[in-house]
């Protein structure tokens, strides 16, 4: 959107008791860390008062004034607080250099509506700041891992060498440990054997399914769709219990076979409902025309529906793998010893042996989800563009 | 994904059979009025002179033939690895056949006595328990049975323990003393082979056929040879009990006829007094009041007790208060998951009002921040959480050094309740802002400016415009939330500590430590119709095939 209202400088009276309130805040959490959360805030709200003032009245030139408020925080918290004061002047000094000439130009206004009142501008505003907060809630766990897999003492929080950016602080010991370590080993192996073969078989009888389901006419197309999509809703540890005791029947419980098989039925609703959502776009004429041409079923399917429908059955195939591969309660009941997965070795790593190689491994899943992430995102835009459903 | 109901007349896509014939029926009955070409009253014909109307019927139960053979596979698949384990599961909560199946002789005989007379059984009851007793703890069935018991009344586990030690050493070898004493023949096992192949005999010794019977199937599950193993003292026993009965009569066997006649001098042996040796409770009628009541092969006793109800031989009444701990467990996740549910529409609605409202280009970067931890394995997440809530983790180590919180006074975040719904309520967020998104986004941004130019205030405009319309979209989140908290098993587990525990932890503490299947598999019973009542809500809703996924 290109700018909805002109903007104009506004009053001294409006723009520094702003961000002198927000200089007091920011003084608050530095004051209180020092000792005296009050002398923080009016310090704060005095040094930001008079900078925004400074700044804005004496000088009419914002770019160099932008960068010499970044050294001087920068400089600032330096010489307080050492590296980690680095890091927090320059977060500091670039957000209230923006911040300042965003009020002072009136640039906050500059994207809304112009009816708009003060109080719903406030409100708009404020309303992004509480989205922020929840989606840095959605992140930061993630977030924090990563740095706390690279600590070099055996704990679970920021060591002082850490936070000091002492090389000294980190080390690449949880890896090596992980990648040397015979239980980490065993479980990854387990999980590699595993879920491809849960997968394979998945999406093999998935995409048949999904292909028949989407015909025109199916009897007890409710019925067995609930059935079919009924691993997803059933809790795993329903499931668990249940194969349990089932597979302890047949001879199954504790073998190879019996973990691929379970896993398999966990994977199968996640085919059908992506497979069956890509067959929808699919133009059913397209396998009369190839019958017309005198391919037969299989070649149609091979050679005209598979090509078309590839994406659904990837991403349907991925979500089979993240599945399996990430699945600890069914496992734990119907394995044994013998097929201790990934997950299952984080499992007790959590609850038994405290041990942070968990924070490595958890780190190299990350990585391996983002992949994943981008690969399903790109197969849908993919199919998207194939369906023209959408023009990016 | 949109609408994939086999709708009868479907013509936007392309034609099918059925298409036809709907076009075939109006045909035909334009032509009954006026049919140039065509003879009046006769039917219309496809080109192979079939009459059209059958062989398109035949076309489209091809097709429906054809559908059904693609969907097979999976359906027996998924019947076959997870129906076949829920049925199961489900079987398992009522079933209660190791009762009837450990001691059959003890359960009939105590069918005729009379539980409320406060008085211990009559003797046949102690000799028929003497015999299955017998035989159970050759096959180490004895200590199972004990422990199932046990779960009725404790204190049976080491009855039967005990007594399955004692029971071979009986002063029941009198009667064997007698009878060898009798005719040295009797101590030969090929002997009694030959004896029991006869019908007669067989007749004219019931109780001794029946136990030679079990007798023989299990030393042949052993790979004994009956003929080669000694007779023990229970046949002996039942030997001189059928004897004393019959007399022997009916058979050709002078061997048993003789022994018959001379019963009436043998020495007997009380075996109340025996088992009374053995363990005193034993002639206590309370005992046998408990195997009597669980003695039926279906028990209502599990779901009973998954209900803090006990089954006793009074009927059926409420635990004592210090034992009840399930309804309570029920109740804390029921309102656990409430709470979670609760928690995930207030962070999840602005989050998805502000993806569905931002430039897409914007709102597809933000959507990464959602998406990343869905895709994130389930145990990063908690262990992340473990990571930040412990006391030594970094949310108290960030409040320390703001000095929020006295180093000493650390707050206690995880192992408990807070905990628990804390990273539940992260691991699950996703779970509600995607739906929320997609109903979002068809919501015209329009209706909340024409409510606004009409006078309408911001709260008014959102409250009675727009948030009747994302409605939907909160239903289906907060369905789909709540069923996944309810059986959620992992992150309680790991955070949960006591108090923040689910009933899923329970169910798997009963399965894998205390052992009592019934009581897991009837407590998951319980959750699976709780599961069950809201997946249909969640299909008539949302519709299951409507569900989306990324």
């Amino acid at each position: 959107m290109a700018a909805l209202t002109p903007i104009s400088r506004k009053p001294v009276s409006f723009y520094v008791p702003v961000v002198a309130v927000a200089g007091a805040i920011a003084g608050l959490f530095i004051g209180t860390a020092q000792g005296s959360g009050l002398l923080g805030a009016v310090a704060g709200a005095a040094v930001l008062a008079i900078l925004a003032f400074a700044m804005t009245q004496f000088v009419d030139n914002e770019k160099p004034m932008r960068w010499a408020l970044l050294a001087l925080f920068v400089l600032g918290g330096g010489l307080l607080g050492g590296p980690a004061g680095l890091v927090l002047g320059l977060g500091f000094g670039w957000f209230f250099g923006w911040f300042i000439y965003w009020l002072y130009e009136g640039r906050y206004r500059a994207k809304l509506v112009p009816y708009l009142t003060p109080m719903q501008v406030l409100w708009h505003y404020a309303f992004r700041v509480i989205c922020g907060a929840i989606l840095v809630f959605l992140i930061t766990p993630i977030l924090v891992v990563m740095p706390l897999s690279f600590n070099a003492e055996d704990f679970f929080t920021f060591t002082p060498e850490m936070l000091r950016f002492d090389p000294a602080g980190y080390s690449l010991k949880h890896y090596r440990d992980f990648f040397t370590n015979d239980d980490w080993q065993n479980a990854l192996r387990n999980s590699v054997m595993i879920a491809p073969v849960a997968t394979l078989l998945s999406v093999s009888f998935g995409t048949l399914a999904a292909i028949g389901l989407s015909a025109e006419h199916v009897p007890f197309r409710r019925a067995i769709m609930a059935i079919l999509i009924s691993p997803m809703i059933v809790p795993l540890i329903i499931s668990a219990a249940g194969m349990y005791f089932f597979y302890s029947r047949i001879g199954l419980q504790g073998t190879y076979f019996g973990v691929v098989l379970a896993h398999a039925a966990l994977g199968i609703p996640f085919v059908i409902i992506t497979v069956t959502a890509t067959l929808v776009g699919f133009d059913r004429s397209l396998t009369r025309a190839s019958a017309n041409m005198g391919a037969d079923p299989v070649t149609t399917f091979f050679k005209v529906q598979m090509p078309l429908i590839l994406p659904g059955v990837i991403s349907g195939g991925l979500f089979a793998f993240i599945t399996s591969f990430d699945e600890v309660v069914v496992v734990l009941f119907v394995g044994s010893a013998g097929q201790k997965t990934l997950p299952w070795q984080m499992f007790t790593g959590l609850r038994e042996q405290i041990s942070p190689t968990i924070l490595a491994v958890a780190t190299i899943l990350v990585v391996i989800s983002i992949g994943l992430l981008t690969t399903v995102e790109m197969l849908r835009r993919r199919s998207e563009r194939l369906r023209g459903m959408s023009p990016g | 994904m949109s609408e994939l109901k086999g709708s009868g007349q479907q013509t936007s896509d392309a034609p099918t059979p059925e298409d036809a014939f709907h076009e075939a029926a109006t045909l035909a009955s334009r032509e009954q009025t006026h049919a140039p070409g065509a003879t009046p009253d006769g039917p219309v014909l496809a080109a192979d002179g079939t009459p059209l109307k059958r062989s398109l019927n035949r076309a489209l139960r091809m097709q429906k033939i054809r559908a059904l053979g693609l969907i097979a596979p999976l359906l027996i698949f998924v019947l076959l690895t997870f129906i076949a384990p829920i049925a199961d599961m489900l079987f398992r909560s009522v079933e209660n056949q190791i009762v009837a199946e450990t001691l059959p002789e003890t359960v009939e005989v105590l069918a005729d006595w009379d539980s409320d007379s406060g008085e211990p059984p009559s003797e046949a009851v102690y000799q028929a328990f003497y015999v299955d007793m017998f035989l159970a703890q050759e096959q180490k069935l004895h200590t199972r049975l004990g422990s199932r018991l046990n779960y009725e009344q404790t204190g049976m586990s080491s009855m039967f323990r005990k007594s399955g030690r004692r029971v071979g050493k009986f002063d029941t070898d009198t009667y064997t003393d007698q009878f060898t004493a009798l005719d040295p023949s009797w101590e030969d096992p090929a002997s009694w082979v030959a004896m029991m192949d006869n019908k007669a005999n067989r007749a004219a010794l019931p109780f001794t056929a029946r136990s030679w019977d079990r007798w023989v199937a299990y030393l042949e599950s052993e790979g004994d040879d009956p003929a080669k193993e000694d007779i023990e003292d229970f046949l002996f026993t039942t030997l001189y009990l059928d004897l004393v009965e019959t007399g022997g009569s009916g058979t050709a066997d002078a061997r048993i006829t003789s022994a018959g006649a001379a019963t009436g001098d043998f020495e007997t042996v009380s075996l109340t007094e025996q088992f009374a040796d053995a363990d005193k409770d034993w002639v206590d009628p309370e005992i046998w009041r408990v195997i009597k009541a669980f003695a039926p092969k279906y028990t209502s006793g599990y779901f009973l007790n998954a209900v803090d109800m006990q089954k006793t031989p009074d009927g059926i009444e409420a635990r004592p208060e210090n034992q009840q701990i399930y309804l309570m467990l029920f109740k804390r996740t029921m309102f656990m998951s409430l709470v979670i549910t609760f928690s995930c529409i207030l962070l999840g609605y602005p989050v998805a009002w502000i993806l569905a409202n931002l430039p897409s280009r914007t709102a597809n970067l933000l959507m990464i921040l959602v998406l990343l931890p869905f895709w994130t394995s389930l145990l990063v997440r908690t262990s992340a959480w473990k990571v930040m809530l412990q006391q030594q983790g970094v949310i108290n180590d960030t409040l320390v050094w703001l000095g929020l919180v006295a180093d000493d006074a650390r707050l206690v975040m995880i192992n408990n309740q807070f905990g628990t719904i804390v990273a539940m309520t992260h691991i699950l967020l996703p779970f509600m802002i995607l739906p929320l998104y997609s109903v979002m986004q068809t919501i015209p941004p329009t209706y909340l400016r024409a409510a606004k130019s009409l006078g309408a205030t911001n709260w008014t405009a959102f409250w009675r415009v727009y948030f009747p319309q994302s409605v939907p979209g909160i239903g289906a989140g907060s369905v789909l939330v709540f069923i996944l908290a309810i059986g959620y098993y992992i992150t309680p587990e790991i955070v949960g500590g006591n108090t923040g525990t689910f009933i899923s932890n329970r169910i798997a503490y009963h399965i894998s430590s205390s052992l009592n299947w019934g009581l897991g598999a009837a407590l998951g019973s319980i959750l699976l119709a709780v599961v069950m009542l809201l997946y249909w809500v969640y299909d008539k809703i949302v519709g299951i095939d409507n569900v989306k996924l990324g």
